[in-house]
């Protein structure tokens, strides 16, 4: 089992400072990071009319079919995807078997330029999610889920 | 797994609805869907073949209120429920926080619930969960059909741990939220539980 996925600020800006640039080194429409669960990250670029909420989920569903069938041949992961369309491509990175860096990307960019940038923005990832991971599992960091009351649970229901 | 975003004050969780073929599983986040005010949900996005049986998964994220300034959020997903599809299935119980089996309550439908139930079970344990452990809930669906099994008889089949159980008639909506309000509510405890609190 994963660890439960936690996200502060300071982790947060050092992300979103990493998928910003992206963005601008790839000449990217969008750059977005979901989780392997399928929950969204950070984001990136022209988000505003896109459903980022279920692309995150297919992106999700998606790696998780292709792990799945890299199982069936012995692989570990199929780290990497593509997917072109006739205005719209799509490049999915696995970054460190944790989370997943997706990129779209038009004609003003090239698939060359993308997968250049995305090999240093996913070791900055890692890196990133490494030291993230670590917080989360020591013991003395401040929790909101130890507040909560069975009170609270309750009262989300009283409608 | 659940996500806590506290830059987004936000607690995510996973919810899945499993069980046999044509139980009910889509119709109840269709229901969800259609009931649930546009501002506390999104998109629900069904994966199915031409015949509108479910592929892949569908989805549905919805918002239910806040907690300590936290929202919460869910994401429901369906698997697909025919026996050939069990590759995906287990994909889909990846990083689950709460699970709602549906079962059919048709007499003949009795053997497919069993089946199902037992898939889960295997399928959990290979993701590391065990079903004994995991916040879960039973819904018996299609209660209003003449071949509906007496509750006592699906209880003895399919409740063996004496979870939380609901009666729904899926597409009318009776049990619909009973079932998400439970399940929701074990998953919250179960999250404040982990941490310790």
């Amino acid at each position: 089992m994963n660890p439960q996925m936690v996200m502060y600020e300071e982790e947060f800006n050092q992300i979103q400072a990493v998928v910003e640039r992206l963005v601008k080194e790839a000449n990217a429409k969008v750059v977005f990071i979901v989780d392997k669960n399928g929950q969204l990250i950070a984001a990136a670029g022209d988000t505003e009319n896109l459903d980022t909420t279920s692309l995150a989920s297919l992106t999700a569903g998606n790696i998780a079919a292709t792990g799945g069938m890299a199982r069936l041949l012995r692989e570990n992961e199929f780290a990497t995807q593509y997917h072109e369309g006739e205005k719209a491509n799509i490049h999915i990175q696995l970054v460190g078997n944790r989370v997943i860096l997706v990129v779209i990307f038009d004609s003003r960019s090239s698939l060359g330029l993308v997968r250049l940038r995305v090999r240093r923005a996913s070791d900055e990832l890692n890196a990133i999610f490494e030291a993230l991971l670590t917080k989360v599992q020591s013991p003395d960091r401040n929790d909101v889920l130890t507040e909560i009351t069975d009170a609270d649970i309750d009262n989300l229901f009283n409608d | 797994m659940s996500f806590i975003n506290y830059l987004s004050r936000e607690i995510n969780c996973k919810l899945v609805y499993y069980g046999p073929g044509l139980c009910g599983k889509t119709t109840n986040l269709q229901f969800i869907y259609n009931k649930t005010a546009p501002e506390a949900k999104g998109k629900m996005i069904s994966l199915a073949t031409e015949q509108e049986r479910t592929l892949f998964f569908d989805f549905l994220p919805i918002s239910l209120g806040e907690i300590r300034g936290f929202r919460t959020r869910f994401h429901l997903y369906t698997v697909p429920g025919q026996v050939f599809y069990d590759a995906s299935r287990k994909l889909i119980l990846k990083g689950v926080d709460g699970v709602i089996f549906v079962a059919d309550s048709q007499i003949e439908r009795m053997e497919a619930n069993i089946e199902s139930m037992e898939n889960l079970r295997t399928n959990l344990a290979e993701q590391g969960y065990s079903l004994d452990k995991v916040p879960f809930v039973i819904q018996y669906n299609k209660r209003d059909l003449p071949s509906a099994a007496p509750i006592e008889e699906l209880r003895q089949a399919l409740n063996a741990n004496n979870v939380p159980e609901y009666e729904a008639v899926a597409y009318k909506g009776d049990g619909v939220f009973d079932t998400l309000k439970a399940i929701t509510k074990l998953v919250l405890t179960e999250l404040k539980r982990g941490s310790g609190g």
